[in-house]
């Protein structure tokens, strides 16, 4: 068969083997991850330098995952992340939407001026922030149970309290409600319905899909933390999970066990992801064309 | 009668502020902090007061001069030369430690050039600060248009209704999800001096001709590996931006294109690319303004090193305000990358200005 290059068929083979390498390009330092966590120190090093790194081959077994348990508080970590993600998600929806509301929904002095100091938020990136936030935090008070502190650092308030609120998730809130149909929110008040109510009986429930996109991406920023925590959490004990990688690296490295650790805090994350990829596609490109 | 209904002081105010006070307390507060801080020499823990200092925070770090060098004379006038023929030249220290020259006290040469007889020095009086300062722009400038148009390639290929087309573009959004701290650990492995999976593959593609590399314990190599590894973790994040911008294009206006005999490319130059106008400026801010946030990848893979090749503005910013308690010389540092930020953030405003 004379080469066509109109030839339909082979078309899509050359499009299908050129998305095929790229995809190679993107998932090989996850297949070697994942498979140089089942393999002892000696054969991982040694694999790098052929295909086998990316096999599940040779000596094959869990004891990476045990040797990591036994070198670092693993369970503690991941609690702390999934402590520290699941509150702040949770917090962040509901004072972001509340705020949200307000501005989208009611008429009140102040409203635009307050608005448009969160809108210019967005341009200040964390990192420049962070400096001074951490001289703040170490000297904010706090009523616990037992009395009066001084000083943020070292618990998991200051990991989550920053984080609640920012401007993006309230301008992604915004947008969304002011595409709502505002008749929905006059007949709920005419029916005699009160702020509060209206929030969350009629509004809400129309959210699915905002309350997806803001949680996919907090979420995200929350669990992958690492420059925040690494500076205001010194004790293991409120340590996430990518600042407990530091654990590893202290006298001499076993990368097998390594490996383990990265496997375990990032699989899950995998899966949720490839659950939910068309909800975390269709957020970031939100951010996008609304931004 | 929509306003009676939705006018209401004490419910507006009760529902913003919660937000509205942790956006106060934690980001605009710390950002007017800093400006003061870098007036001060504030610390994180120090017995002493804090004093005001006014500029001298950023003196210390801009301050930069330019000295010439001229060749040492004899009593004749001509250049002393040593046994190989070299010019003999002063020691930069004689200047910069010299009673006469009290403006460079302290500072130190960044780098030099021949020029005729003399040589010039620039001298700065933060030589790692600069070397931060070059590193982030040269990351930014390299980034931001590799990652920019490699993102857009992938969403042109993915852009097409093919079965499967989804499995690829869950691929290659992929390393988005995973943490930046994973991926640079892996990209150890990779960049791996002795038995790295590049240099490996580097050697199978050339039947063992190429020589291995230290990809990143070489200063020239280094920051290109940071860059490579950068563009390859959030390329799928851009990709998903061009996506929904390609998607806004209307499909009769690719139809006309058709009709009238248009070429590929100047289907893409006329019909797609004017739709994309004001996405490749979002691109390309975002990108800019992740690059000038570098700092997990440093931290995790280079530490700065080697010989402050990849120092970075924020990794300088925590590694005096946090590292060495010197919050004032931390907060100088964000409030010059602030400034950088809002001049980018400026001008992105005036190329997507309604014209």
């Amino acid at each position: 068969m004379a080469f066509d290059p109109d030839n339909y068929g082979l078309r899509l083979f050359v499009r299908y083997l050129v998305l095929c390498l790229i995809a190679l390009i993107f998932v090989f330092p996850l297949v070697f991850m994942i498979n140089s966590s089942f393999k002892p120190d000696s054969q991982l090093l040694a694999d790098t330098s052929s295909l086998r790194a990316f096999l599940p081959v040779g000596d094959i077994s869990l004891n990476n995952y045990f040797g990591a348990f036994r070198r670092a508080p693993v369970g503690l970590f991941v609690l702390n992340s999934v402590l520290v993600t699941g509150v702040t998600v949770l917090l962040s929806l509901l004072i972001c939407s509340l705020a949200a509301f307000s501005f989208a929904f009611l008429r009140w002095k102040g409203r635009d001026v307050l608005l448009s100091i969160v809108i210019a938020t967005l341009i200040i990136p964390f990192e420049t922030i962070a400096i001074p936030l951490l001289l703040l935090v170490s000297k904010l008070p706090w009523i616990g149970l037992d009395g009066l502190h001084w000083g943020w650092l070292n618990t998991y308030r200051v990991q989550i309290i920053p984080w609640i609120a920012d401007g993006l998730t309230i301008f992604l809130f915004v947008q969304y409600f002011k595409g709502l149909p505002g008749e929905l929110i006059e007949a709920g008040r005419v029916e005699g319905a009160n702020w509060w109510q209206v929030y969350y009986r009629v509004v809400m429930p129309l959210s699915g899909p905002v309350l997806a996109t803001a949680a996919i991406l907090k979420f995200l920023v929350m669990y992958n933390q690492y420059l925040w925590p690494l500076i205001v959490v010194q004790q293991e004990g409120y340590r996430p999970v990518m600042v407990g990688l530091g654990y590893f690296f202290q006298l001499n490295v076993a990368w097998g066990e390594v490996m383990a650790y990265l496997t375990l805090i990032t699989v899950p994350v995998l899966v949720f992801y490839l659950l939910l990829q068309r909800a975390f596609i269709a957020s970031i490109a939100s951010t996008g064309v609304k931004g | 009668m929509a306003s009676k209904l939705t006018l209401s002081n004490r419910a507006g105010w009760t529902f913003a502020l919660p937000g509205f006070a942790l956006i106060f307390t934690f980001i605009v507060l710390p950002f007017f902090f800093a400006i003061g801080l870098s007036l001060t020499n504030q610390r994180l823990l120090s017995p002493n007061p804090t004093q005001f200092v006014g500029l001298e925070n950023y003196q210390q770090l801009l301050g930069l001069a330019v000295v010439t060098l001229e060749p040492e004379r004899d009593d004749a006038g001509e250049t002393i030369r040593n046994e190989a023929g070299e010019i003999q030249y002063p020691r930069l220290r004689e200047i910069t430690r010299s009673d006469d020259y009290p403006q460079y006290r302290g500072m130190r040469e960044w780098f030099r050039w021949q020029s005729g007889e003399n040589v010039m020095i620039v001298i700065a009086s933060d030589v790692v600060f600069m070397k931060a300062l070059v590193n982030t722009f040269l990351f930014v400038l390299v980034v931001a248009p590799v990652q920019g148009s490699l993102a857009l390639m992938l969403a042109l290929l993915i852009n097409h209704k093919v079965r499967g087309i989804n499995l690829f573009r869950t691929i290659y959004f992929m390393p988005v999800v995973v943490s930046i701290v994973v991926v640079s650990l892996l990209w150890r492995f990779i960049y791996d001096g002795q038995n790295g999976l590049l240099n490996s593959i580097l050697q199978a593609l050339t039947f063992g001709l190429f020589q291995p590399v230290d990809w990143l314990g070489n200063p020239s190599t280094a920051l290109p590996a940071v860059m490579a590894m950068s563009i390859w973790q959030a390329v799928g994040f851009h990709m998903v931006i061009w996506l929904a911008g390609l998607q806004t294009i209307s499909p009769t206006l690719y139809e006309a294109a058709a009709i009238e005999g248009a070429s590929r490319w100047q289907t893409f130059r006329y019909v797609t690319w004017p739709g994309l106008r004001n996405i490749a400026v979002l691109v390309l801010v975002v990108i800019t303004m992740q690059g000038f946030a570098l700092f997990a990848q440093i931290d995790v893979m280079t530490s700065g090193g080697p010989l402050d090749s990849t120092q970075t503005l924020v990794f300088q910013a925590v590694e005096r305000g946090y590292g060495k308690q010197d919050i004032s010389g931390g907060s100088t540092i964000s409030v010059i990358l602030f400034a950088i930020v809002l001049a980018i953030s400026l001008i992105q405003r005036w190329l997507t200005r309604e014209r």
